[in-house]
């Protein structure tokens, strides 16, 4: 009763309500105090790693677990967004001193291996870390809005637009690897050393590099709450819901899915491109199906109502796939799957389902008389979006 | 009279799937604040016709022209910006939203992603949502989510889903299906209050319900009018006792 007798001020809806407020207080002291504490240089690192895949998570909570879009090619914004980011540092790192050897100096080892004589047109602006940095966000974005204007506004929804995106990812990566000279193919873009001349290998700049992720990431979490709080989100949710019924009420329903998919895309985007810097290779490993579909299991996992949840789930998942992947190589895809039929059939709200469910009241009655009572996050009709 | 004059002026309305006329060359015309009933067996195009009407489903022939602009040539939600609501016939709310909520997605405004992005809650718009509530009497429920709501408080809800747009010619497919008798009766109510100022038309099975609300009725068979007029007159057509009423 209480959520619409009061008047929320915009700016309240970046934080959200008073559980949600410490369910981000509590996630940013990890990733800002207790990580860089608990861990070592190499998997404080590792973590940053996988940190990049909570903002394609994020994004997934606004496309798929708001607006019912689910789309299994977030690996083509992760890519290339990393891909603008690689191919600034690659040219930064082909100068024509160090690329001395090669029979062309000053451009990038592996055209000069594919008998590439000068440097292609599209790699021209990547000189500019601007222009870069403009390019990690526009260019996957754009790729997202054409694709997006494409599909929806032919009213393309459900398994088949799942399909289409799954169909992209593969296309992308396919086209990667059959580029060698341009893209350098299946090894991807390697060899990454500076940043304006500030060496990004090294333990310090990991460290940096770490703490400008968390921020990121943490500010990215706040725009999409600010999504998901204002009208647009009870949208987002309508057209999940019932999209005829949004649509005979007025509203171009087209847009705001293109909207959505455009923001998760660039939210990817910004994970792919700290996940170059702090890695220090980008490769089509990264861009096609198999990846594509972890990056919606992660998602799963957390919780794809749950903001927050999704970033713990990319956290996670990550964590159990280098524990397992150093161990049992070959069962981390098996894990993944059964990781995912769990998921599916048992708790479909994912991690933050399980403690909105069991944790929640159990806390609230610990701490009644601090804590409001929430209203549950978790509408019991949304199984088998 | 021209048929400009009229709010709606359907005209050789035809729509035919794979070659099966479900609506075929009709033609009729709503005034501004009448109550229109269109009855007629199962199959007979009833639902169609406002498909037709609202957009959900392209004509093959033919023109729907409300205040002078022609229906069918617009996408769904020009349709609705123009005027026209609809009422399905399954309560079609969302059910993840609050009854409040329910009800401020349906306001007439920032209906853009700009504006919905911008959109800010404000006395008047909690007012105007609280009135519609009561209107509907759902005043009590808004904090509720919508899919705890029984049957026919689904219903009410959506039509105060299309209240609130305040649309000048309102459609409603079976309102009071599913509903119990005293259900029936507050229906009827709330009918017959929110349609002074606009038109309506209806699809219904329930007579009496009919009765209770209808200025004019339309009977279809077959995609066709089978005959049109007061309920009396209807009622005694022997073609419509024939196909429908039954003896």
């Amino acid at each position: 009763m209480k959520s619409h007798t009061t008047l929320p001020s915009r700016w309240s809806y970046f934080l959200g309500d008073m559980s949600e407020r410490i369910g981000l207080l509590l996630f940013a002291v990890l990733i800002l105090v207790v990580l860089p504490l608990g861990l070592d240089s190499f998997r404080l690192n590792n973590a940053g790693k996988y940190l990049t895949y909570a903002f394609v998570a994020v994004g997934l909570v606004l496309c798929w677990g708001l607006g019912g879009i689910l789309s299994l090619g977030q690996g083509v914004f992760f890519g290339l967004g990393g891909y603008c980011m690689a191919m600034f540092l690659k040219l930064e790192a082909s100068d024509p001193e160090s690329t001395a050897i090669q029979s062309t100096p000053g451009i990038p080892d592996f055209m000069d291996w594919n008998q590439i004589t000068a440097l292609p047109w599209f790699w021209e602006p990547f000189h500019s870390l601007p222009l870069t940095l403009i390019a990690v966000i526009v260019v996957p974005t754009l790729f997202a809005y054409v694709l997006g204007v494409a599909m929806f506004k032919r009213r393309v929804g459900g398994v088949y637009f799942a399909i289409i995106t799954q169909a992209v990812a593969s296309i992308l990566s396919i086209l990667i690897i059959g580029q060698q000279g341009l893209t350098g193919g299946v090894n991807g873009i390697t060899d990454l050393r500076t940043l304006l001349g500030w060496d990004i290998r090294s333990d310090d700049a990991k460290t940096i590099l770490y703490f400008v992720n968390a921020v990121l990431l943490i500010g990215v979490i706040m725009l999409a709450r600010f999504i998901k709080n204002c009208r647009l989100g009870r949208i987002l949710v309508a057209i999940r819901d019932k999209e005829d019924r949004l649509r005979f009420t007025g509203y171009d329903v087209a847009n705001f899915k293109v909207f959505v998919f455009c923001v998760a895309a660039a939210f990817s985007a910004i994970g792919g491109a700290m996940f170059t810097l702090q890695v220090g290779f980008m490769s089509p490993s990264f861009v096609g199906i198999v990846p594509s579909i972890e990056m919606v299991v992660f998602c799963a996992v957390g919780g794809r109502l749950s903001l927050i949840g999704a970033a713990y789930g990319a956290l996670i998942v990550n964590y159990a796939k280098t524990l397992l992947s150093e161990s049992f190589p070959e069962l981390w895809l098996l894990a993944m799957g059964a990781l995912f039929i769990g998921v599916v059939m048992v708790f479909p709200y994912g991690l933050a389902g399980l403690y909105e469910q069991y944790l929640k009241p159990w806390v609230a009655e610990r701490f009644r008389r601090r804590l409001p009572a929430a209203e549950p996050v978790i509408p019991p009709s949304a199984v088998g979006q | 009279m021209t048929t400009n004059d009229f709010l709606l002026s359907v005209e050789g309305l035809t729509v035919s799937f794979d070659g099966f006329k479900a609506v075929n060359d009709l033609s009729f015309y709503v005034d501004r604040n009448e109550i229109r009933v269109i009855i007629g067996p199962n199959g007979a195009g009833k639902t169609t016709v406002l498909d037709l009407i609202c957009g959900k489903t392209k004509a093959t022939a033919g023109s729907v022209a409300f205040k002078g602009s022609e229906l069918t040539r617009m996408s769904e939600h020009q349709i609705v910006k123009a005027g026209v609501g609809r009422k399905f016939q399954t309560p079609s709310i969302y059910e993840d939203l609050t009854v409040f909520e329910n009800l401020e997605v349906s306001l007439p405004m920032a209906r853009s992603v700009s504006g919905a992005l911008m959109f800010r809650r404000s006395r008047s718009v909690v007012e105007r949502i609280e009135a519609v509530a009561e209107e509907i009497f759902l005043a009590d429920q808004l904090g509720k989510r919508a899919e705890y709501l029984s049957h026919g408080q689904k219903q009410w809800l959506e039509i105060g889903m299309l209240l609130i747009q305040e649309p000048e010619l309102l459609m409603l497919d079976e309102p009071v299906a599913g509903m119990s008798v005293s259900e029936r009766e507050r229906t009827a109510e709330l009918l017959n209050r929110i349609t002074r100022d606009r038109a309506v038309i209806v699809i219904e099975h329930d007579m009496k319900f009919v009765k209770n609300i209808a200025h004019k009725v339309t009977v279809l068979h077959q995609g066709r009018i089978l005959s049109e007029g007061d309920i009396n007159k209807v009622q005694n057509d022997p073609k419509v006792i024939e196909v429908y009423l039954g003896h």
